[in-house]
Order: structure tokens, then C-alpha cells, then sequence
């Protein structure tokens, strides 16, 4: 019997990207946003469907990522993919590896396309962070089986008086998700780490923060993301067109106030030299070259599959220069050839470490196993453009696609080559992906 | 079902049914009538059932269970159209009677017998599961119970004003009865109606326990039977009449009434002189008019919606544009009714507040709320106007201005996929002028709605003069799609209902301008049977908006705009939206009128205000704007409600007869004006077929004031009007 699949492509066959389609990035305000996170998918994959010359029953595969979905949306993509219209037999799945998993959505299906799989495939990431659940502490669920088990008045009011207040006191999950499971440190307590290793101070923070927040202003100012971000039409009757996490007329004197939030009192991470805590969705659509060929399709660009990479969780921030050392050594990708960056803007600190780290001699040689020279400097006017989650907002699961969808769409508008989208991920992982034009 | 459950033997075939046994000796009844989509008691059905039963009997089975074959419904009710045959009273008497004892054998059956009823049970078919022990109704939306006779103007007359009220409670039967409304399975589950609710994967296992454990039938609980207790029954009556006058009064609407007399009159009679009361009573509403007008009204909008069924493609995708109150509404209807719908407009927030209505809309309508999300889903905010290329049918809403119209359309033309038609919903522009800038106006048709989508049932299919036949089908394919009724009409300014309102909304105001209180001309017309005034219709509309599809209608010059109308929209008084027209409105609610409300109207106002509109109906008919006299009375009560009792305009000429119009027609032409010259298409109206019913009908029944009209003399074409 023959097992081989007779479909399967060469391992560097090319993937295109035939367009892509995110929401606005919604900031929480304290409160949970009208959407759920099965609801921002649709609301991105609608218009993304709506204009391509093809129905929704071309779709061989639905791949999202998501790490808080809602408990009534178990395999969300699923969720996303039949209210999406598309047909009942395309099968759909959900991929997470935490704060990449809308980059491993992309990874799968480039993966699976090479792979002869599937032919054309919609995948992207969603995050609904202002639904993130509250938890009962397990001594409370404990307390309440006590409870429904006592039957007399007696029973019931020793059972009563066995409860602590303390207990009543929810668990915010989206806090233990921000928390690194082997080492305790919160997400931000990883970046005053690298703070300290790098020896980068509060005011190259606060200065890297309001470069993303002009650049920001200036690029939604210019129109730049109107082929990228679908309005958002609420059921209130509310319309929303751009990312919320914008604070216009930023100014360095404003974020020097700010109080430190992780390390008190001498810390150096603030809340506006960090990531927004936002909602959104993107969405990609993944094809081959016979299905551009068939469909007569005008692709974006191409991708490659993502690297991967592991570091010590402590400095999970430094991610990004271990996927990319081993993206640019695997596709034998000079370093200058690189037209343009996106590394994802967990904290400020976090993103200034790795261009240090790329540039760092002593990094290089003994933690990337690059002997010979650093990779080189990273020029700031070649990295996070058009801003980056510190001013546009990181819903998880969707920044590891957003920054793919943005990085095309920007080589394509300053028609440049090459481009590297790379992301941090908690727990101690880094993933990077190429991006090309066509 | 993959696999059928093993049925032993069939002790009885025939045409519409079959008894089938199973294993455990329960006797399958199933109905399936033959060449009908559904189930319909008509005469034949009955006397199969007749000649079913004794078999059934021989059989000796542990119990029995009626089902039906059809995936439609179980039993739609009896059959309408031998409705309209009965020319007598007795005829209607002997015909109903046949049935007494086919359902009394029925319910005298001496094994535990169970209706199980899946998707609609209406009328005779609600009246023959009651005969049965039990009834198990499967857990889908589109299960139905009910008795809407009332909406026939007649009532059940196989037993069911009997039946029910013992099952389920005097007031909650009477209820049921009065309205006519239909339950789902679950409500019907919670008054008692049925026994069981569950999904079809139960149905057969929870119909063989009940016949396996036959427990003691339901009846009405003591408290259920208390306002049919000595006293308390005619006072019961009394308030139940009063409130009903108030609705639908005896003299347009006789049958809840004669429900109420029936229910009243049973206290010290037997069983089945009860049912022969019933029967005498049916019969009697059967040949009077209210019921006639109904019967017809109800058989003509099914043929409307018929126009719309057997197209070539189903529509599945809408593009409109123009989020506005109409084209939103529009979007927002469909979408609930199944179609992808892309909703385009410039305007961002036109759109959002489109979902917004939508929402509430979808909320009223369900409760299921992945009902309603997929609705939300469905309905797609497209402002680059993507859809256009995906749509079956691409539907214009924007604001009413020939050159806009004409531009946008023009654009879109091009990117129409192939097989889809282009649309617009406007209500006043002739669709020759628009289709002027279009390469294909074969393909371009008016769908016109009306305001609130969601409750008027009519849709204006427009024709334009190069419009094809494959494309008014395409438009009536689409209108029944999404549950609406459709009516062909010729291109022309107002098309049919607009025209045909606005001399009757004219005459109304020009009674106000002479002094009349808004208040006692909306009152006249709702003595009439309308539900609602002109004036107040006007205020609803805007006076706006009237004013300006009068300009519209107003080229030949013979309707002139009243200057109380034009006083009114300058000083910015437009009705119920600005809050104040010929009344006052205090948050939504109507107030007391702007004018001297004590103004009395004068003895000719309310015939001026039905003369106005019968004599643009006679128009419309003579300029062939709808040339099918059946379809145009029907389009008009449900385009504007016209009194459904009288059965629309034309059946209500006829009625008095087209010679008694003129002669009223020109004596108001003599006092009133030019506006009262009676149409030159009275002319063409054959007197004589109306004449020749009226005679015929009064030797043969005997009852003098029923006249049921010839209608296939009524449709004879009308030379020059095609």
C-alpha cells in the first residue's frame, strides 16, 4: 500500500498570503468589550470572505488561535468558521502557544499548505482580554459541595460559619495567564529582568513608548491600515474604525509620571511603556500556488513557515532573537537583506533588549551560537514603523498575525523585498516568520 | 432516519391513508394526502377516514396513532376551497354533519388512541387530534397548534368549540378560539394541550409508553371549568362581547361573536346537541359575506405567494444599499428570514444603527438567541459595496432623487453576477426614467415595500415596460422567499397603493380644512373597518413624505394637494416624528388633534373619503397598474388594511353595485368637484356580470344579504387596459 501522499509539495514551496483583515484593537477601560471573542472572528472574517472573488466554500481549513476563549466557545474556531459560513465539512481547529497563537495559526497552515494538505486555508488569531473569566478558588467550590450536602438547619449553619471571606474572593484568570507558570514571575517582572541585564533606563522606555504612539497617530492620520482593519459595527449602535489604544498628544512629561506597576517602588515598567491589555482579531488567507493559479487570485505576498525558539522563561522577551537567529541561519537570510522588522511590543524594555541583543557580541557568541560577529544593529526607523502594541493594543492570540498582515501590506506600500515578524512568548519561547513581496 | 422501525403488516390502504401495525400490536394511522404538500381534510380524506375506521376496529390493536407522511405538518385543516362552494346554508349543514361521527368513532374508539403531532396542526386537523387520548407534539419551531378559523370568519365546526374547552379550560379554549392564534409545542404543553414535548429522536418510544401505560386522559381541572359555572357563564359572556365589540364588532366580524353565543347557550344541553349547534352555526357564517371576503382574501394570498414559488434559483444573497429606515428594515427582515444580506451605505453610522434595530426586531421575534446571532451574522455591514458581486438580487433603498438613483444603479449594473437582477424600492419614481441610464433594464424591477417591513405582509413587484418576465419572477421568487406577499403592478407614479391612499388621505385632510376634528374622520374611517384613520395614517407616515409623493402623483392636475397639508409641512409640523402633525404626540403617544376637536363631520365625509378611494382603485384597474381584480382587492388589504371583512374595493363596489357608485360618484362630482368624476373605467366594468350574481344568488340562498361575487366573471379582461 502506498502511505506516501501523492499531494505532498517540496518543502520550500511557496505560500501566499491572498489578503488579510483584522478589527480595530479595543482597550478594556475596566470593563468587558460588547464582543466575544467568537464574535471579533466574525467581525474580521466577514468583510475578509466578502471580498474575495470566491465563496467561503473554497476553504479547505480553518486554523485560529486563541488562548481565552469563552467557555461556550470550545474549539472557537469551529465557532468562527460555521458562523463565518463556511461549509460544514471544512474542518477547523484551534492552536495556541500562548501569546504566538495567531503566528502558530499562520505557521500550521503554511505548513499544512507545503504539506499538500490543504490548498487554501483561513487562519489568524483572537483575543477577547476584557472577557478573560473570574475564577472561584477551589476552597470555595470545596465549601460549596460541603454546603449542598448539608441537609438539616443545623448542618447548614456550621457549614456557614466554616466559610471564610477570604474565600469569596475571585481568582482573575487573566493575571494567572500573565503569570509564568515555572518561575512566578508576572510578564512584566520578565522585562524589568531584561531591563536590568541590558542596563536600559526609564527614559529610553518612555522614549521607545511614545515613538509607538506617535508613529501610531501618524499611520492611522495617513490611512495607512484602511486595506488591513474592518470597522467594528457594535449592536449598541456604536461604530468603531481604529485601534483604541492610541492616547493622542502623548508627550515624554506624561509618561515619566507614570507609576511603576510590577516592581514597586523602583521598577522601570509602567503601564504606558507596556502592551495594552486589549481585544481584537486578525485573520489571513493562506494559499498555494495552483489555488492562486485556479482562482485567479492577486496574492500580497509570500511566508515562510515560523521558527521557533526556547530561552529561559525568566527572559522570555528575548524570544524574538532566538527565533530569528534561527529563521535567518535556516533560509540563509543575510542579515541586511531584511527590508523591514515587526517585532511585537510586549514592553518597551522587552523590545530595546533584543535589538541589543542582536547587536551584543558576548549574546551572540554564547547564547546564539554565532561566533563570528553579532547579527548587527536593527535601525529604528526599519523596526515597528507604523507603531506596535504598546500604542495599538496586544489581544494574545492576534498580534503574531497582525504584525505578518501589516509587515505585507507595508512592503508592499513602500515596495521593498523582505521583512521578519517575530514575537515573544510567555513561558520562555520566541517565534519569527519571513515575509515576502511578490 | 437511516433505518425504518419494522412494521409487521397493513390492514388497511388507501389513497391519503394507511394503517401499518408494529410489533408491539400499536396501529399506525398516517396521513398523506396525494398530490398535496400538505395534509388537507378535504371531502375524499374524510370518507376515506370513514371507511378507515372499521378496519382499524377489526384489527384489534393495544392502540392507535395519528401521524402524518408529510414532513410539512401534521394536518393543515380542513380544505378552503370546497369552503366556497356551499351556495346554501343547508348545503354547508349536511356537508359539516358528515364529519360529527367520523371523529366521534374516533374518540369512542375503546383502545388508548394518540395524535403525534409534528410541525403545523391547524383547524380540522387540531379539532382530530383532540378526538384522541393523548397528543405528543415534536419539540420544533415549526410546530403549530391553533384554531385560527376566526381569521376565516367562521369557526371550528368539527367539535372543537366543544372539545376544547374541556381539555384545556373554558377561558384559555375561548381564547384560543376568539384569536385565533397558534401555540408552539411548548405553550401548548403548558395550557395542556399536549401531553409530551419532546424531539423527534422520542416521538415513537414516548407515544408506545403512553399507549403501553395509558394513564387517565387530561381533562380541565375544576378551577379551569369555574367561568362556566352557573351565573358567573353570562357574565363571562357579557364582558368577553364587550371587549370583542371593541376589536371587531358583530356586524363586520360575526363569527367570535357567535363563538361567545355558542359558548353561552350550551349550559343545560347535551353533548351532542352541542355539536349540532355548532354545525347550525358554521353554517350560517359560511354564506355570509364576512366570511366569503375572508375565504377569498385568504385563497388569493396564497396564490400571490404562489407567484413567487417554482423559480429557477432559490435567492439566497441580498446587497442593499442605503442603510436608512427602509433599506435597513429591509436588510434587517431579510436577514431574519434566511438570506445572506450585505448592507451598503457611505454612511458608518447608518448602518450601525441598521444592527441595532435589528437586533431588537430579532428579540421580539425569538427567544432562541443562536436564532437570533445567526441572524446578526447574516446581516454583513459592506461599505465598499463588495456584495453587489455575490448578490441574486441587488436592491437600490437611497434617498428618492432620479439622477442618484440612476448613477448608483448604473455602476452596478456592470459587476452583477450572472442570472441576478437589479432592484429599487422606490415608491414614487417611474422605473422607465431610472432604467435609462442601464444597459439591461430587462433585469431591473421595483421591489416595494412598505413601512414597517415587518409588519406589512405586501411587496409592490414593479413592472417597468422593458422589465422581463423572467425578472418579475425573479422579484416574486425573492418576495415569498422572505416571507412576504408579492403583487405585480405596472410602473406608474404611486404604482397601486400609494395612488389608490393618497385621494382618500387628501379627502380626509380636506374634511379637517372644512372643519371637521381629525378626531371624527379617523373615527369614520375606522367605523368603515380600517385600523387606522387617515389623519393619524398621515401623522405615522409624515407629512413630509405625503407631500411629496403627492407633487409625484399630482401630474395630471387633478388632485390638488390640500393647502392644510403644505401649511402644516412649512411650519415644520410633520407628524408623529417631529412631534406634532394634526396631533399632538407626547413621547410616541397620540394626543389630542391641533384643530377644534369638536368639529363634526359632515354626512357625506365618510362616503367622500371611500368614494375618493374607490374611484382611484377603479383607475388603477382601468389603467391595468394591476389587471387581475382578485389580486388587486387582496394587494390593497394588505398593502393598507382596507377593511378585510368587505374583502377590498372591488368586492365592496360590487356589493353596492357599480351603477349605484356612479350615480353617488356624480352627485358629489355636482357639490364637491372635479376630483369625484367618476373614473371613464366604470364605464368599462361589466355591469352585468355584477348584476347577474346578485339575482342568481338571491333565488338559490336564503339568506338575502350574502353575496358571494362571480369572480370568474370579474376577471374577464377588460378590452384596451393591457
Amino acid at each position: 500500500m502506498n502511505i506516501i501522499n501523492k499531494n505532498t509539495k517540496a518543502k520550500d514551496s511557496p505560500v501566499y498570503v491572498v489578503d488579510g483583515c483584522r478589527t480595530p484593537f479595543l482597550t478594556t477601560r475596566g470593563q468587558a468589550n460588547p464582543f466575544s471573542a467568537a464574535d471579533l472572528a466574525v467581525a474580521a472574517g466577514r468583510p475578509l470572505l466578502l471580498r474575495q472573488p470566491f465563496a467561503a466554500d473554497e476553504i479547505e481549513e480553518v486554523i485560529l488561535g486563541c488562548v481565552i476563549p469563552a467557555p461556550d466557545e470550545v474549539n472557537i474556531a469551529r465557532v468562527a468558521s460555521l458562523r463565518l459560513g463556511c461549509n460544514i465539512k471544512t474542518p477547523a481547529w484551534t492552536v495556541q502557544r500562548n501569546c504566538a497563537s495567531g503566528m502558530q495559526a499562520l505557521d500550521t497552515a503554511v505548513r499544512n499548505i507545503q504539506g499538500g494538505h490543504s490548498g487554501l486555508i483561513l487562519a489568524g488569531g483572537v483575543e477577547a482580554m476584557s472577557r478573560a473569566p473570574l475564577q472561584w478558588r477551589p476552597k470555595l467550590v470545596e465549601w460549596m459541595s460541603g454546603w449542598l450536602k448539608a441537609r438539616s438547619l443545623k448542618a447548614k449553619l456550621q457549614s456557614l460559619a466554616s466559610l471564610s471571606i477570604k474565600e469569596l474572593r475571585p481568582v482573575i484568570t487573566l493575571l494567572k495567564g500573565l503569570t509564568d507558570p515555572s518561575t512566578g514571575l508576572s510578564m512584566g517582572q520578565t522585562a524589568e529582568e531584561l531591563a536590568y541585564e541590558f542596563a536600559i533606563d526609564r527614559h529610553a522606555m518612555d522614549q521607545f513608548a511614545l515613538a509607538s504612539q506617535n508613529r501610531l497617530e501618524k499611520a492611522q492620520k495617513d490611512g495607512l491600515f484602511n486595506e488591513e482593519i474592518t470597522p467594528l459595527f457594535s449592536h449598541d449602535g456604536a461604530v468603531i474604525k481604529d485601534d483604541q489604544g492610541l492616547h493622542p498628544g502623548s508627550n515624554i512629561k506624561k509618561l515619566s509620571k507614570l507609576k511603576p506597576v510590577f516592581d514597586r517602588p523602583t521598577g522601570l515598567v509602567t503601564a504606558g511603556n507596556s502592551a495594552q491589555i486589549t481585544d481584537g482579531a486578525c485573520w489571513l488567507l493562506l494559499a498555494d500556488e495552483a489555488t492562486v493559479k485556479r482562482l485567479n487570485l492577486k496574492p500580497l505576498g509570500k511566508i515562510t513557515p515560523a521558527s521557533w525558539a526556547g530561552l529561559n522563561p525568566a527572559q522570555m522577551g528575548l524570544g524574538p532573537v532566538h527565533a530569528i537567529d534561527s529563521l535567518l541561519k535556516e533560509y540563509k537570510t543575510p542579515f541586511d537583506s531584511v527590508d523591514y522588522w515587526e517585532i511585537n511590543e510586549a514592553f518597551a524594555a522587552q523590545v530595546i533588549a533584543c535589538t541589543h541583543a542582536m547587536d551584543n557580541p558576548e549574546y551572540c557568541k554564547h547564547e546564539l551560537d554565532k561566533k563570528d560577529k553579532p547579527w548587527g544593529r536593527i535601525a529604528p526607523d526599519r523596526l515597528n514603523v507604523d507603531g506596535g502594541a504598546i500604542s495599538i493594543g496586544h489581544p494574545v492570540s492576534a498580534s503574531g498575525a497582525r504584525i505578518v498582515l501589516h509587515l505585507l501590506h507595508l512592503l508592499k506600500r513602500t515596495k521593498t523585498k523582505r521583512g521578519v515578524a517575530a514575537i515573544c512568548i510567555g513561558g520562555g519561547q520566541g517565534g519569527a516568520m519571513l515575509a515576502e513581496a511578490v | 432516519m437511516y433505518i425504518q422501525t419494522y412494521l409487521t403488516k397493513t390492514p388497511y390502504q388507501s389513497q391519503h391513508w394507511r394503517v401499518d401495525m408494529d410489533e408491539n400490536n400499536i396501529a399506525w394511522v398516517t396521513i398523506d394526502v396525494v398530490g398535496s404538500s400538505a395534509n388537507i381534510l378535504s371531502g375524499d380524506v374524510l370518507e376515506e377516514l370513514a371507511k378507515l375506521l372499521p378496519s382499524l376496529v377489526a384489527a384489534k390493536p393495544a392502540g392507535a396513532v395519528f401521524r402524518s407522511g408529510k414532513k410539512s405538518g401534521f394536518i393543515a385543516g380542513a380544505d378552503i376551497k370546497e369552503f366556497t362552494q356551499f351556495k346554501t346554508v343547508a348545503q354547508a349543514r349536511d356537508r359539516i354533519r358528515k364529519v360529527r361521527p367520523i371523529f366521534m368513532g374516533i374518540e369512542e374508539l375503546d383502545f388508548p388512541t394518540v395524535a403525534q403531532i409534528s410541525g403545523f396542526c391547524l383547524g380540522g386537523g387540531l379539532e382530530l387530534a383532540l378526538c384522541c387520548d393523548y397528543r405528543v407534539a415534536e419539540d420544533l419551531p415549526a410546530t403549530k397548534l391553533g384554531l385560527p378559523e376566526v381569521k376565516l370568519g367562521i369557526h371550528p365546526g368539527f367539535g372543537g368549540t366543544v372539545r376544547l374547552p374541556r381539555l384545556v379550560g373554558e377561558l384559555t379554549a375561548l381564547d384560543m378560539i376568539l384569536t385565533g392564534k397558534s401555540l408552539s409545542a411548548k405553550k401548548a404543553k403548558k395550557i395542556g394541550l399536549v401531553d409530551w414535548v419532546v424531539p423527534a429522536r422520542h416521538l415513537s418510544r414516548t407515544v408506545t409508553a403512553l399507549i403501553d401505560k395509558h394513564p387517565t386522559p387530561r381533562k380541565s381541572k375544576a378551577i379551569q371549568r369555574l367561568a362556566a359555572a352557573p351565573f358567573i357563564r353570562s357574565s363571562v359572556a357579557y364582558f368577553l362581547r364587550k371587549k370583542l365589540e371593541k376589536k371587531a364588532p358583530k356586524a363586520q366580524y360575526p363569527a367570535p361573536h357567535a363563538v361567545i353565543d355558542l359558548w353561552q347557550d350550551r349550559e343545560f344541553i347535551e353533548t351532542w346537541e352541542q355539536y349540532d349547534q355548532e354545525i347550525d352555526s358554521i353554517a350560517n357564517l359560511f354564506v355570509g359575506s364576512t366570511a366569503q371576503n375572508l375565504i377569498s382574501l385568504f385563497l388569493q394570498g396564497e396564490r400571490m405567494k404562489e407567484l413567487g414559488k417554482g423559480g429557477k434559483v432559490k435567492p439566497q444573497r441580498l446587497h442593499v444599499v442605503g442603510a436608512g429606515v427602509m433599506g435597513g428594515d429591509i436588510a434587517a427582515w431579510c436577514a431574519f428570514n434566511g438570506m445572506t444580506v450585505t448592507l451598503q451605505d457611505t454612511n458608518q453610522t447608518m448602518i450601525a444603527n441598521t444592527l441595532q434595530r435589528a437586533l431588537k426586531l430579532f428579540k421580539i421575534k425569538t427567544r432562541d438567541r443562536h436564532i437570533i446571532q445567526a441572524a446578526m451574522d447574516r446581516l454583513i455591514p459592506d461599505i465598499a459595496g463588495y456584495g453587489v458581486k455575490k448578490a441574486d438580487v441587488v436592491l437600490e433603498a437611497i434617498f428618492e432623487n432620479l439622477e442618484a438613483k440612476q448613477k448608483l444603479l448604473a455602476a452596478m449594473e456592470p459587476q452583477l453576477k450572472p442570472g441576478a437582477i437589479l432592484a429599487t424600492n422606490t415608491s414614487s419614481i417611474r422605473l422607465e426614467d431610472i432604467a435609462k441610464s442601464l444597459k439591461n433594464p430587462d433585469k431591473f424591477v421595483g421591489i416595494h415595500f412598505f413601512n414597517p417591513v415587518s409588519r406589512m405582509p405586501l411587496v409592490e413587484v414593479v413592472v417597468g415596460e422593458k422589465t422581463s418576465q423572467e425578472t418579475i419572477k425573479a422579484g416574486c421568487n425573492f418576495t415569498t422567499a422572505i416571507r412576504r406577499s408579492p403583487l405585480p403592478v405596472k410602473s406608474g407614479p404611486g404604482f397601486l397603493i400609494n395612488r389608490i391612499l393618497m385621494p382618500y388621505l387628501f379627502e380626509g385632510i380636506q374634511l379637517v380644512a372644512e372643519g371637521a376634528s381629525p378626531e371624527a374622520v379617523d373615527n369614520a374611517a375606522k367605523e368603515f373597518g380600517m385600523p387606522m384613520g387617515p389623519i393619524t395614517l398621515v401623522d405615522v407616515v409624515g407629512l413630509d413624505i405625503c407631500l411629496s409623493v403627492a407633487k409625484i402623483l399630482d401630474t395630471s392636475g387633478k388632485h390638488v394637494v390640500p393647502p392644510l397639508l403644505q401649511h402644516l409641512v412649512d411650519r415644520h409640523h410633520l407628524g408623529k416624528k417631529t412631534g406634532q402633525g394634526f396631533y399632538r404626540y407626547v413621547k410616541g403617544k397620540q394626543g389630542k388633534s391641533i384643530t377644534n376637536s369638536h368639529g363634526n363631520l359632515p354626512n357625506d365625509g365618510s362616503l367622500r373619503m371611500f368614494a375618493a378611494l374607490v374611484n382611484e382603485t377603479v383607475a388603477c384597474f382601468s389603467d391595468g397598474v394591476v389587471d387581475d381584480i382578485d389580486l388587486l382587492d387582496t394587494g390593497v388589504v394588505f398593502g393598507t388594511g382596507f377593511a378585510p371583512f368587505r374583502g377590498g374595493p372591488m368586492h365592496y363596489i360590487a356589493k353596492e353595485g357599480v351603477d349605484t357608485w356612479i350615480t353617488k360618484l356624480e352627485a358629489l362630482q355636482q357639490t364637491h368637484g372635479e376630483r369625484f368624476t367618476p373614473h371613464p373605467g366604470w364605464k368599462i366594468l361589466d355591469f352585468s356580470a355584477v348584476n347577474f350574481v346578485e339575482e342568481r344568488d338571491h333565488e338559490k340562498t336564503d339568506f338575502r344579504h350574502n353575496t358571494p361575487m362571480a369572480r370568474k366573471h370579474f376577471m374577464r379582461p377588460v378590452p384596451g387596459t393591457h
